[in-house]
């Protein structure tokens, strides 16, 4: 039974952070399958809209497949509705999505959303390779998540600045280089708050 | 590992005198590593009925949509409230019809029918059915629930009684779970109406 399940990558570093008034997400760079990297450049983070970020782990092809999907429904509903779809619902309707499409064809993708809206402010929801969906304050995929989980929970508090924040990441990035045995040696890093989306330098 | 045991729970629903109680623990993991610990696992369907739902995290958060989907159909049409017998025997129907392709769950139901008398039931994935008068349990430390409500359990017990003994039977028991626990809800339904507490138990 156990050789009949697909096979999860777990190779690809996703981690972001609630703060005061922004989400702060950053990926590692690395494109690679078995021992062979293909890029060192690859953005896995995906900017929805000007308020939303979007996170992949996995394949490119599910990754891209699912994240092209995602934004032209979104763009689709603006057009129909003259509205923008929140952070809630768009993690929803990615959950659903991902949820129908399990027992079809399954997407083999991990998901951070984290977005910024005027009534609720900023959010970060958490979708795991089965469509599981959790709103959090700070979330990893991927086998990274078992290193960084504990520096999160030791340094992440309530109300984080910008530079705090960039501090939290840049002490996650430490530890990835010093205890995971993949060399990741890229990380991109972006945030979302009222003014949009913007690139950080690590 | 068995795909029912991937995102860990806990379930207890108990009867009292003329009341019924649901608890649940709120941990979501992923095997072993713990992710959140405010997922929810006990949904109300309507004042007097409430369905809490253990198992794979996907379709825990599917059928409790579903079930409301469901719901929200039969009131519209019907225009009253679903029991908690035809709503138990709905739930059946629904597992079962994906027989050959389950939702990996066990849901668990408690409510007050129409004369203000608790039911419970209990089912397992594909939908067998098992409707007690004490209690009933799912999750993944169902050994530990059942020699707790067991031990613990008195019939006619007042809502505040019946609080402490589920909430104590549900700390217990998930203390020696490694894949539940991490925060716990408990609901009591009476004719009065509903009371939903937070418990303080170990975060580990």
């Amino acid at each position: 039974e156990n050789s009949k399940r697909a096979i999860i990558q777990k190779m690809d570093t996703i981690l972001a952070l609630k703060g005061d008034g922004f989400v702060m997400m950053a990926a590692d760079c690395s494109s690679a399958r078995s021992i062979l990297v293909f890029s060192q450049t690859q953005d896995k983070i995906k900017v929805l809209d000007d308020s939303k970020l979007l996170g992949q782990s996995g394949p490119q092809c599910d990754t891209a497949n699912f994240s092209e999907y995602i934004q032209k429904n979104m763009t689709l509903y603006e057009l129909n509705n003259n509205m923008k779809l929140s952070t809630h619902a768009t993690a929803h309707y990615m959950r659903r999505e991902l949820a129908t499409a399990l027992r079809k064809g399954p997407y083999q993708t991990n998901i951070l959303l984290g977005g910024y809206d005027e009534k609720a402010g900023e959010s970060l929801y958490f979708i795991d390779v089965y469509s599981a969906l959790v709103k959090v304050n700070f979330g990893v995929h991927g086998h990274a998540s078992n290193f960084l989980l504990s520096v999160f929970d030791r340094e992440w508090k309530e109300g984080l600045s910008v530079d705090q924040a960039l501090d939290v990441v840049r002490k996650c990035v430490a530890e990835l280089r010093t205890r995971f045995l993949i060399a990741q040696p890229n990380f991109i890093i972006k945030v979302v708050d009222a003014n949009g989306v913007r690139l950080v330098e690590l | 590992m068995s795909i029912l045991q991937y995102n860990g729970g806990a379930i207890i629903a108990m009867t009292g005198k003329d009341c019924v109680a649901i608890a649940s623990d709120t941990r979501l993991g992923l095997q072993q590593q713990t992710v959140a610990c405010d997922f929810q696992k006990g949904f109300k369907m309507n004042d007097k009925l409430y369905m809490g739902v253990t198992g794979l995290a996907t379709d825990v958060m599917t059928l409790s949509q579903l079930l409301k989907f469901r719901m929200n159909l039969y009131k519209l049409r019907e225009d009253r409230e679903m029991k908690p017998a035809v709503f138990s025997a709905l739930l059946t129907s629904i597992l079962y019809e994906k027989r050959f392709g389950p939702y990996f769950t066990e849901p668990v139901v408690a409510g007050l029918d129409e004369n203000n008398q608790p039911f419970l039931s209990a089912m397992d994935l594909i939908g067998a059915p098992v409707s007690t008068s004490d209690f009933v349990v799912a999750g993944t430390c169902t050994p530990n629930l059942y020699g707790m409500c067991e031990t613990m359990y008195r019939p006619d017990m007042s809502p505040d009684e019946l609080f402490e003994t589920i909430s104590q039977c549900l700390l217990a028991s998930c203390d020696r779970d490694a894949l539940s626990g991490w925060g716990a809800v408990v609901t009591v339904i009476t004719p009065e109406g509903v009371t939903t507490r937070k418990l303080k138990g170990r975060m580990d």
